[in-house]
């Protein structure tokens, strides 16, 4: 059977199919963090060079991966909301933000909490982290933007540029270990052409990448919440929203 | 127990990570569901006003 992904364009019919997913993917979530939390905590061995101080990897390194990918993703939304001036799209990058400057906020913190054992201090103007916190930057701006100017479809596009340009940023980030020699250390898991390469053992990998599928859930289910709010402040006078809100009574 | 949560000379740095890291995953779920639901309760009054005014 043929899903006709447009229908779910339209915010009437993507409001309530947004309130089942943030629930499901809000259940997912939680189980995931459960069982990624014990694996980083108690099969995780202790590690021969850091000790047990290499533990902020399984939040530092989810949290980083998502502060990216939720930018890029907030970027593409924000693009379609442009080329397509669908209200959905707009709405979407708008709900995103938030959350990708939390993920952002949280990688820089535990950096910093890993730095000092590790390197001794708790700052430095190293490449990958000043490109990390112009990322927060990046996202904080977007947030500003949107909500300095009053017109929704206005500020959908102004902000949307930005979101846009901003993309050149990721780059930056990710090949920021390779580019300059700086302080922080290189990629543990890189991926290439020749597939995907780990210098962890599989154990700390597995823990990794459980607790960043739980952000990843959790980043739905939080969005998801978000966006049916925009959708209801946005939408308020149309006759959609009405009717569904008499019907509840 | 506590040599557990000592983590070997690194907890305050551990937990400041995973607590902060905790703070604000419960915290943003909360309040979204709450500006939400608050909104949409104030929404749902106004109709319910407007209906009982016609």
């Amino acid at each position: 059977m043929a899903i006709n992904w447009f229908k779910y364009s339209s915010p009437a019919t993507f409001y309530p199919l947004a309130g089942r997913l943030a629930v499901w993917f809000g259940i997912a979530s939680v189980l995931l963090l459960v069982v990624g939390l014990y694996m980083s905590f108690f099969v995780a061995p202790t590690d021969y060079k850091q000790g047990e101080g290499y533990r902020i990897i399984y939040i530092h390194v989810p949290a980083a991966w998502m502060s990216m990918f939720i930018y890029f993703v907030m970027a593409c939304w924000a693009a379609a909301g442009i080329i397509w001036r669908t209200r959905l799209s707009s709405m979407m990058a708008l709900a995103l933000a938030p959350t990708g400057a939390m993920f952002t906020f949280i990688a820089l913190w535990t950096g910093s909490l890993w730095g000092k054992p590790m390197w001794g201090t708790w700052w430095v103007w190293d490449a990958r982290i000043v490109s990390e916190l112009i990322l927060l930057f990046l996202f904080i701006g977007f947030m500003a933007l949107n909500s300095a100017i009053d017109d929704a479809r206005r500020a959908a596009r102004a902000s949307g540029v930005l979101a846009i340009v901003g993309i050149i940023n990721l780059p930056i980030i990710y090949y920021s270990v390779q580019w300059w020699n700086t302080l922080h250390q290189g990629a543990t898991i890189k991926f290439s052409t020749q597939g995907v390469q780990s210098e962890m053992s599989e154990i700390m990998l597995y823990s990794m990448l459980v607790m960043t599928f739980a952000c990843w859930f959790y980043t739905i289910a939080v969005v998801m919440t978000r966006v049916r709010r925009i959708i209801l402040e946005r939408e308020g006078n149309s006759t959609w929203v009405k009717e569904m809100l008499q019907e509840e009574r | 127990m506590a040599e557990w949560f000592a983590m070997n000379g690194h907890g305050l740095y551990i937990w400041g990570s995973f607590g902060m890291a905790a703070i604000f995953m419960i915290a943003e779920p909360i309040l979204v569901r709450n500006s939400h639901r608050t909104l949409r309760a104030r929404m749902s009054r106004m109709i319910r006003m407007n209906a009982g005014s016609e």
